[in-house]
Order: structure tokens, then sequence, then C-alpha cells
């Protein structure tokens, strides 16, 4: 019981996490169509980033922001410079030109700081709080809740209550028709990008402190998050996030009762399972679209 | 509608009938005297290949024959996913894991031989062909799964798959070794060619007689009925299934043959390496055969070649380069995988972006404009220029769709994810 409760927050936590890399692709999926295979390469930048900056200026919170930053640019670089060229033309090349992108960045990334595992700084102490004598959970889980639930939040009221996410709702929807109104539609993808690769790195600096900051830590997580943004149906925020708490605590299940070396094998049985059975994801109302 | 149909319909019609109908129409008939002539040239143009490149092994160091039998490996795997990917449009980034299944299964087969002290050559022919074939159940495997899904989705599975295939060598440890994987004791070259025959030119020899066997197989198989049906399910799934294909049939079909020739290419690899690891075959080695096939142009063989002889010879040019310059030994470190990686991802997006026909689009194109300049000298009609009217439609179509531009890529289908989701 103790043991269930523990990988229970445990896989909230991380699930918390992929929910929010999940979002991150979701907003690129229902903008552009596409499933940017960059967004790992992209949310490491951005940890390297904070890892520098914090070790250089000893401030977690300078080095979080510098991270935040650079997700932002990066997003927009990204999206201006390279994928605003492909993203109209076959799925298949737009894959293409993501892989480009993250092979790219994980060289430059490897050029720059080696291959060599780093321990990445955590705001708050890592040890969990003790009720009695089970461990819940640290200050950081609280943390990563906190965090993760503002993003959500921030994310849905951006687009319920603003006149950005108004637009991007319609240029996502039918993008001929909001041009025609005065939507900018060039602009509001590229805001979407920026968005998307900035939770992208939030989820970076909760997800990294959990193992090592390496150039390719984000792999795994990818994989993972994809896994949950297709449960959720790739085209719904409620649904990545749903997603991803329920990849999370069933990964937390299958490393905690199974080993922590089937978790990466439990992925994959589990994505397999969701596209075969609900290739639609679990959270699609409408009429599935074939994948 | 036979070929030769096809080819005396207007332009105007033909265009109406849309890119499956031509092709449908467009390709040489089974059983056509063009088949016994295609299986000929193929026959013909391999003998000469492999006397080519035999001649070469003969002639350079054990180091070139190294990388010739690399090439040759990696050109079975790439021929296999250019076919998969460039004319059935099934994007795999698996195909690295199905080396590995290959790899692997060619290396416990030869490590239980030679713990019985069989170390006959046979033993080498006998471990690749059960490699091919496990590698083929793999690939019906992944294949079901594959022909219901598109586009992201199919590459996300195997992106998945890719990343998790190391930890299945960790966790099956006693069978696999782990991290450190498996040994791979082929045995050496025949002692009937000499007591100083070098094994690289050896290896060598296996690994061309593979690729060309691969290349033969698959060269007919394109130009017949199973490629033309890969590539009408390619532009027009509902179209095909109209003129009587098997979609899901076909799509299966060919990922297991784009998986065979994985685990040729991943045994051949092995026997080379005289090992597998899990190391091997990561992700890297996926976008390393995807680079392939977008840069030697999707769906094209000859354009394999090209690709193949790009992901061998960059790295080690990149790092002769390298060796020039004086670095430190940590910053040598640092570049000397990377270098190539960097210069691999900015080749990747910018052929994808701007030559989307790779180098073999570019060829043609340029083989084109110096026909075009020499044709103006001498005026000849254009449709005139075949002479075997049942085959030279599909050429003159496939290349004129191929290297037109953005079409090198495959263009969407409508069942791929657009954003047609409300009735």
């Amino acid at each position: 019981m103790e043991r269930f409760v523990f990988l229970t927050v445990d896989g909230l936590a991380h699930g918390a996490i992929y929910a929010a890399f999940a979002l991150a692709l979701v907003l690129i999926w229902r903008g552009t169509r596409v499933v940017n295979f960059a967004q790992g390469a992209m949310a490491v930048v951005s940890a390297y980033i904070a890892y520098s900056v914090a070790s250089a200026s000893g401030s977690y919170w300078l080095g979080a922001i510098a991270a935040i930053v650079s997700g932002l640019a990066l997003g927009v670089l990204v999206e201006r410079g390279v994928m605003r060229f492909v993203a109209h033309t076959a799925p298949l090349s737009a894959i293409v030109v993501a892989l480009g992108v993250s092979l790219l960045i994980a060289a430059v990334v490897g050029i720059l700081y080696g291959v060599d595992q780093r321990p990445f700084p955590v705001p708050f102490s890592r040890t969990p709080y003790t009720i009695g004598s089970y461990a819940v959970f640290s200050p950081f889980t609280l943390f990563t809740f906190g965090v993760v639930a503002v993003v959500v939040i921030g994310i849905a009221l951006l687009f319920t209550r603003t006149s950005v996410g108004l637009r991007m709702r319609a240029s996502a929807f039918a993008p001929e028709t909001a041009r025609l109104l005065g939507v900018n539609v060039s602009r509001v993808l590229t805001v979407g990008w920026a968005l998307a690769a900035g939770v992208g790195a939030v989820a970076s600096l909760l997800i990294i402190p959990t193992a090592f900051l390496q150039p390719n830590a984000m792999d795994l997580v990818f994989v993972t998050a994809f896994t949950a943004a297709v449960i959720g149906g790739l085209d719904s925020p409620v649904g990545a996030v749903v997603g991803g708490l329920v990849v999370g605590l069933l990964l937390s299940y299958v490393s905690g009762y199974l080993g922590s070396n089937v978790t990466s094998i439990g992925v994959l049985v589990l994505l397999v399972a969701v596209l075969l059975l609900r290739p639609g994801g679990l959270f699609t109302m409408r009429q599935a679209r074939r994948v | 509608m036979t070929g030769s149909d096809a080819a005396v319909a207007p332009s105007a019609e033909r265009r109406k009938a849309g890119g499956v109908l031509r092709r449908l129409a467009g390709s040489p008939m089974v059983g056509s005297p063009a088949r016994g002539r295609t299986l000929a040239r193929h026959l013909a143009i391999a003998v000469v290949a492999l006397a080519i490149m035999w001649y070469l092994t003969d002639h350079v160091e054990a180091f070139y024959d190294f990388q010739i039998a690399t090439i040759a490996a990696y050109l079975c795997v790439v021929a296999g996913l250019t076919v998969l990917t460039g004319l059935n449009g099934q994007v795999s980034l698996g195909h690295s894991a199905l080396m590995a299944v290959g790899a692997y299964t060619v290396g416990l087969l030869l490590s239980k031989l030679n713990d019985h002290n069989v170390r006959a050559q046979w033993t080498v022919l006998l471990a690749l062909a059960l490699g091919v074939l496990t590698t083929s159940v793999a690939g019906v495997v992944i294949g079901l799964a594959a022909a219901r899904l598109r586009g992201p989705y199919l590459a996300g599975l195997t992106l998945a798959i890719v990343v998790v295939v190391p930890s299945i060598a960790t966790q099956f440890g006693s069978l696999f070794h782990g991290d450190q994987g498996v040994p791979v004791p082929a045995p050496p070259a025949p002692t009937s060619l000499g007591q100083f025959f070098p094994q690289e030119e050896w290896d060598a020899w296996i690994a061309l007689a593979a690729a060309g066997i691969t290349l033969f197989f698959l060269a007919n198989l394109v130009h017949g009925r199973v490629g033309r049906n890969l590539r009408a399910v390619r532009d027009h799934e509902a179209a095909a299934q109209l003129a009587g294909i098997n979609v899901a049939r076909t799509q299966v079909t060919a990922f297991v043959v784009s998986a065979a020739c994985a685990g040729l290419g991943g045994g051949v690899i092995a026997v080379i390496n005289q090992s597998a690891s899990p190391d091997s075959f990561a992700l890297t080695l996926s976008l390393y055969l995807l680079l392939a096939i977008v840069l030697g142009g999707l769906g094209s063989l000859y354009g394999a070649i090209w690709g193949s002889v790009a992901i061998v010879w960059l790295p080690y040019l990149t790092n002769k380069v390298m060796n020039g310059l004086t670095l430190s030994a940590a910053e040598a470190a640092k570049l000397r995988g990377n270098v190539p990686l960097a210069i691999f991802g900015l080749a990747l997006v910018i052929i994808a972006i701007a030559a989307p026909g790779g180098i073999q689009g570019l060829l043609r194109r340029a083989g084109r404009w110096a026909r075009a300049r020499f044709a103006s000298r001498v005026p000849q009609p254009p449709s005139s220029t075949g002479r075997r009217p049942e085959t030279s439609p599909p050429q003159g179509g496939a290349t004129h769709r191929q290297a037109a531009g953005p079409e090198g890529l495959p263009p969407t289908t409508p069942s791929a994810p657009t954003s047609e989701v409300t009735t």
C-alpha cells in the first residue's frame, strides 16, 4: 500500500511533465498538422542554456527564465527559419525536416558540451516528506505539480479568454476563413511554435533533474509524450493532459512492480496498444480521422 | 486499359485521370515481352556492376575494401527503405532496429555453431538467410501495425521501437549480453584464395554479393506489378482500392520486403564488424538511413547507391579533415562524432526543402537538360522518343513526376491527417 501510494504520486508527477510536453506537441499539431519531431532536441537546448546560466550566475531561477526565453526564441527560429517552408507539403517532408533539425541540434549541443552526463540543478529538495513511515512526495514533486498546473491553466485561459487564443483557434480550425477575416495566420503559427517550444523548455526543466542532462536526454521523454498525445488524440489539449497523467501512472506502476528496465518497453507496448485499438485517441468524440 | 492505350491517350484526358490511373495504365503488363527484357537488363547491369566492383576490391588497399563492404551492407538496407518510404509512402525510423534483429540473429547463430566447432563457409550463408527470415517475421509484425497507421503516427511508432530496442538487449542480458553485444565469429576467408588473402576483401565480396542480390531483386520488384501497386497505394489509397488493389496487403508486403533487406544488411554489417551491439543500431543510424534515401532521391535505387556512399564517406572525410587540424584531445572528442551529424542534419533539412528529388533527381534533371540541348539540334517530336511503346510511358511518366520538384516526396494522400474531420 505504502509502495502503491508512492508510485501513484511519483507517476502523477512524471505524468504531469509528460502532459506538458504532450501539450506542446498538440499545440503545434493543431496549428500546422505537423508532429514536431524536433521537440525533444529543442527542449534539450533550453535545458543546456538553463544549466549554463544557472552555473554561471549561481541562481536556478535565472537559469529557468533563460531556458523559457530561449525556448520561445528557438520556437520562432525553427518555425520562421525552417518549418515554414515545408508546412504545407507532404507529411513525409515535414517529418524528414523535423528529424534533420533534431539531428543538427543534437550535434551542435554535442560539439558545445560533449556527451557527458551532468547533474541538473533543482530549486527544491528531491528528498520526499514522510508521513509516519511513508515516503510520499518531495518538495520538488509539489513544485512540478504547481508549475504544470500553471502552464496548463495558463494555456487554457489563453485559448478561451484572449483574442490571441481566439485567433489561434480560428487559424487552426479554418486557416483560409481566418485569413479572410483579418487574422495574420502566419504570425499566429509562429506564436504557436514559440509557445510550444516554451512549454517544452519548462517540461525539460522539470524532467531532466530526475535523470541526467545529456544531448539525448529527451529522446525517451519525446516518445512517451508522443504516446500520451496519441492517447489523447493529438488534437485535444485536454486529451494530452489526461493522456500524460495516464501514461505517467502506468509507467510508474510498470517500473515499480516489474523493474525500471521494463519501463521503456512498457511505453512501446502502450503506444502499440493505443494505436491499434483506438488510433483516433481515447478522447476524440468527433468522427475519427484515418491515421 | 493496356499500356499502349494509355500511351496514345490524349494528354488532357490522362491528366484528368490522375496520377494513379496513369501509373496503373502506364506500367508494363505482366507477362508482356517487356518483362523478360527488364529481367535480362537488370541481370546484365548487376553482373557488370559486380564485375567492376570485384576488380576494384582486388586492386585497392584493405582499408578501402572495408569501406566498400560497409557501403554495400548499408546499400542493402537503404535500397529496401527507399522502396518502402519513397515508393509506398511509409516512413520508418525503425530500420536500425530491424538491422539489429538481423545482426543479432547472425551473431547468435554463428556463436552457437562456433561453440560446436562448425566453422565452414556455408555457416555465413545460413546465418544470413536466417537473419533475413527472422527480420522478415519482425517485419510482418510491425508491418501489420504499420498498415493501419499513416504519416506521423507511423513515424512515432517506429521511433518508439528504435528508442526502446537497446533496453531489450539490456533486459534480456543473458542472451544478448547487454550493452557489450554479441560476438560474431564469422569464418575467415577460405584458404584456397591464398594464405595472405585480406579478410577485408573477402568481407567486401560477401557484402557486394548481398547488395547485388538485393538490388537485382528490388529492381525487378519495383518494375513489375508489385511496384506499380506500391506507387498506386502511395498516391491515392481509395483509387488504388477501386482499381482492385488490396491496400493493406500491399503495405504489409512493402514492409516485409524492406525489413528483409534491413535484416540482410544488418547481418552483413555484423559479419564485417565481427560483433553486434545495441550501440551500433541506435536512433542515429535510423536517421542516417533516412538521410541516405532523401539525399539519394526517394524511391530511386540508384539514389540508394549515392546515399549509401554518402553516409559512409562523409564521416570518414570530415574526420580526415579534422585530423589535419590541431585540436586538443577534449575538443577532438567533442567534434569527432558530432560534426558529421551536424552536416547530416543540415543536409537533411536543405535537401528535403530545396531538392526533394535528391541527387538522382538532380542527375535526371541534368540528363533531361542535356538531352533537350541535344534534341534541339536534331528536331524530333517529344512523343516519339520511345522505341518500345509498351515500356516507355511508365519510365517517362515516373521520371517526369519524380524529378519535377516537390513530387519527389510522396504527395499528401487524402487519408493522411488533414483537417477534413467534420463532415
